[in-house]
């Protein structure tokens, strides 16, 4: 019951504190799921990550439930995941009522202005440690580039990038394998 | 009474076939919004949903969640609002979730392995991009760039000194919660104008 208590929230503080949708939600779930709770590795989220990708529906919801599947089963992902669209959901309640009144805008846009580079400098942040676990080989480096140049000049389809990359990884793994037999079988 | 639940089921409907067909983050839920504007011009216009993508720019949360709550909202108030958030995420717990106990009993296997290595790689990139993305609306000014050719215009020089400031001190202050970071960056966004 505790953990229940405890994974509803940390999620509802991830979906709270989130400004900028499923990529922005890394260094939250990091605090959160990694540092306070110790409930998953680096690896753990990349994997969520990549896989919330090319599941239908939001990524941040994917990933919640993810993260909750593997805590606390059907009951965790149900937590997690309402608890991390709770606060959006009583914020736009919140807009739909007072959208008419709020009437000095500007303060607010300044006050934005300066969060996007915070989340900017997070989200750098955030890669440079995942890059620690995930890049440790050359292949990795080199399929990490290629995302990189993909995502930022091409409209190509994040599914696309993630199903050609799982297959590369399949291959590099198929032909390591391989070779580590034919090592074992000439050294013999 | 009947309308009201006609409505009901009506919006529970609509949003649990976009939490279904919708696959990709960000603006994905875009198209399929403005399908629900058309064919129910009486729920929420096409001007309604500019609207939302720049609320949800500035509060927490996902756009398709906040605009299934704001639709949800103004066709039928607090239960609409209720009735469409859930029904959208619905889909996605259910999906998620099995593919979640399906991962967890073949973590073991080496092709997954394999495949899994493939993906921390390409999921490590395609945030990096985000960054970039976000880098470029927050610390560059390729308007003013474009129009004056000027490398000096490109950048936004306070905006990016603030940006190198929060690497390092994020570096540094591992412990500090990163939304303590986003507070300081809205007061120092008021009070150097940015």
């Amino acid at each position: 019951m505790k953990l229940l208590w405890n994974i509803f929230w940390a999620f509802v503080r991830i979906g709270a504190l989130t400004f900028g949708g499923g990529y922005a939600m890394m260094p939250m779930l990091q605090k959160e799921t990694i540092e306070r709770y110790g409930w998953c590795t680096q690896e753990e989220l990349l994997d969520y990550f990549s896989l919330s990708q090319c599941l239908p529906g939001i990524i941040a919801v994917n990933m919640s439930t993810f993260v909750g599947t593997k805590l606390a089963g059907s009951t965790g992902a149900f937590i997690a995941g309402i608890g991390v669209t709770a606060p959006s959901f009583i914020i736009i309640i919140l807009v739909a009522i007072l959208l008419q009144q709020v009437t000095d805008l500007s303060l607010m846009n300044h006050a934005f202005a300066g969060i996007r580079i915070g989340v900017a400098a997070l989200i750098f942040h955030s890669v440079l440690r995942l890059s620690k676990s995930s890049l440790k080989t050359r292949i990795a480096q080199l399929i990490c580039l290629g995302a990189v140049l993909l995502s930022v000049f091409t409209d190509l389809s994040p599914i696309v990038i993630v199903v050609v990359a799982g297959l590369i990884g399949v291959m590099i793994g198929m032909y390591n394998n391989r070779n580590n037999i034919e090592g074992e079988a000439s050294g013999s | 009474m009947s309308g009201f639940i006609t409505t009901l089921v009506l919006i529970a409907y609509e949003f649990f076939k976009t939490g279904l067909f919708t696959i990709g983050g960000g603006l994905a839920t875009l198209p399929f919004l403005l399908d629900i504007a058309e064919r129910y011009p009486h729920w929420y216009t096409t001007q309604t949903v500019m609207d939302m993508i720049a609320i949800s720019e500035s509060t927490p949360g996902p756009l398709g969640v906040n605009m299934a709550t704001y639709a949800g909202y103004s066709i039928l108030g607090f239960w609409g609002s209720l009735t469409a958030t859930f029904f959208l995420i619905l889909p996605t717990l259910i999906i998620a979730s099995i593919v979640a106990r399906f991962l967890a009993r073949f973590n073991d296997n080496p092709t997954v392995q394999a495949a899994l290595v493939g993906l921390r790689a390409a999921g490590t990139g395609m945030i990096t991009a985000a960054g970039i993305g976000v880098f470029r609306v927050a610390v560059l000014n390729l308007p003013a760039f474009m129009a004056s050719g000027q490398v000096g215009d490109l950048f936004n020089l306070t905006a990016l000194a603030m940006f190198i400031v929060f690497v390092a001190a994020m570096a540094k202050f591992k412990k500090v919660h990163p939304v303590v970071f986003l507070a300081i960056a809205a007061v120092l966004g008021i009070f150097l104008g940015l």
